[in-house]
């Protein structure tokens, strides 16, 4: 009974997730409201850690198997993409290590000089 | 055999798990970065498909429902974070700063290159969003006129790319502190790369989830200046 219960809260969060989508005018996935509504609901103590842990652990660990038919879409998308892929190969490749290296040494350069601040 | 794969309803989710799994074994096997088990899985799912010339609709049919449970769990990403929020708290300056270089430089970089490789103005804005979330950046692409089958192109790309090069980029520029590769990795590789920081660590898993949401919502504000711009 355990797990139905669990997938019973994070399924309502998802849902209430789309509503807020529906009601709110932004371009923001529901995804994005429920995250910030379980969080929400965990800091509040609405809901319990112990009553979504089991079932969120298992939908994460499995969420990497999620991507892959969008990936394999890339086959259906391939004619539009064709003529511009060796410009759209660079640009991600090298805008991808820039933004991952700025923005860990930006944080990890603010966290440092923090710690060393209060030494 | 054709006819038979076309029909059947879990011959896509199999398919698919048999191979992320198979990429798994090689992994743990030879310790290689290019055998990254999503990289693994797609391109085997792609040539499977292509051998046995089942269209990629029939296997969608089935494999769906994979994708169907991509929204639940990203909702449940609010559980690491919110184990990790006296860390979040702790270091919240360096996360918000972080994350910001990392949208900053995103649309930048993008910015510059498109210049350089003379891209047209629709290209440029196609580009924009190609480091968050697919279902922010559908709607950032769609808003300033850009190609949304080939955006969802790119950030998939994008994602399976900071997937794989993660580790390596932490090598290269000295990355050591766990939020700090939690950060970087979620804000240049949203969703997918957060599939990664799970496997170096709970911090890196709760901290790339938050730059999910936060470099997601700030590309949305971010994008829409920069799309003026050239």
């Amino acid at each position: 009974m355990k797990y139905v219960r669990q997938f019973l809260i994070i399924l309502l969060v998802t849902f209430l997730g789309e509503v807020c989508k529906y009601l709110i005018p932004l371009p923001v996935p529901a995804s994005i409201y429920g995250l910030l509504l379980l969080l929400g609901a965990l800091l509040a103590g609405v809901i319990k850690l112990d009553q979504v842990k089991e079932v969120s652990g298992f939908l994460i660990e499995i969420m990497p198997l999620m991507f892959i038919p969008a990936a394999v879409g890339l086959l259906e998308s391939w004619g539009a993409l064709s003529g511009i892929f060796a410009e759209v190969a660079v640009i991600t490749a090298v805008s991808t290590v820039l933004v991952m290296g700025i923005s860990g040494i930006v944080t990890q350069w603010i966290i440092r000089s923090e710690r060393s601040k209060k030494k | 055999m054709k006819e038979m794969l076309c029909s059947s309803v879990f011959f896509g989710v199999m398919v698919s798990v048999l191979t992320y799994e198979l990429g798994n074994l090689l992994k743990r096997k030879f310790h290689l970065a290019i055998f990254n088990p999503l990289l693994v899985s797609v391109a085997a799912v792609i040539g499977i498909l292509l051998v046995f010339q089942v269209d990629y609709d029939s296997y969608y049919n089935g494999a769906q429902y994979l994708s169907y449970l991509l929204t639940p769990a990203t909702v449940c990403l609010a559980v690491p974070l919110y184990e990790q929020i006296t860390l979040l708290k702790k270091h919240l300056k360096a996360i918000l700063g972080g994350i910001l270089a990392g949208v900053l430089t995103s649309l930048l970089s993008i910015l510059a290159m498109s210049i350089v490789f003379g891209l047209s103005h629709e290209e440029y804005v196609t580009l924009l969003p190609k480091s968050i979330t697919t279902a922010i950046g559908m709607g950032v692409s769609e808003e300033l006129g850009g190609i949304v089958t080939i955006t969802v192109a790119v950030i998939v790309i994008t994602g399976v790319f900071g997937n794989i090069i993660g580790e390596a980029v932490f090598r290269l520029f000295r990355i050591e502190e766990p939020v700090a590769k939690g950060i970087a990795i979620g804000s240049a590789a949203h969703a997918i790369g957060t599939a990664k920081a799970m496997e170096l660590g709970e911090v890196e898993g709760a901290m790339s989830s938050l730059s999910i949401a936060v470099a997601g919502l700030l590309t949305v504000i971010g994008a829409s200046l920069f799309a003026g711009f050239y």
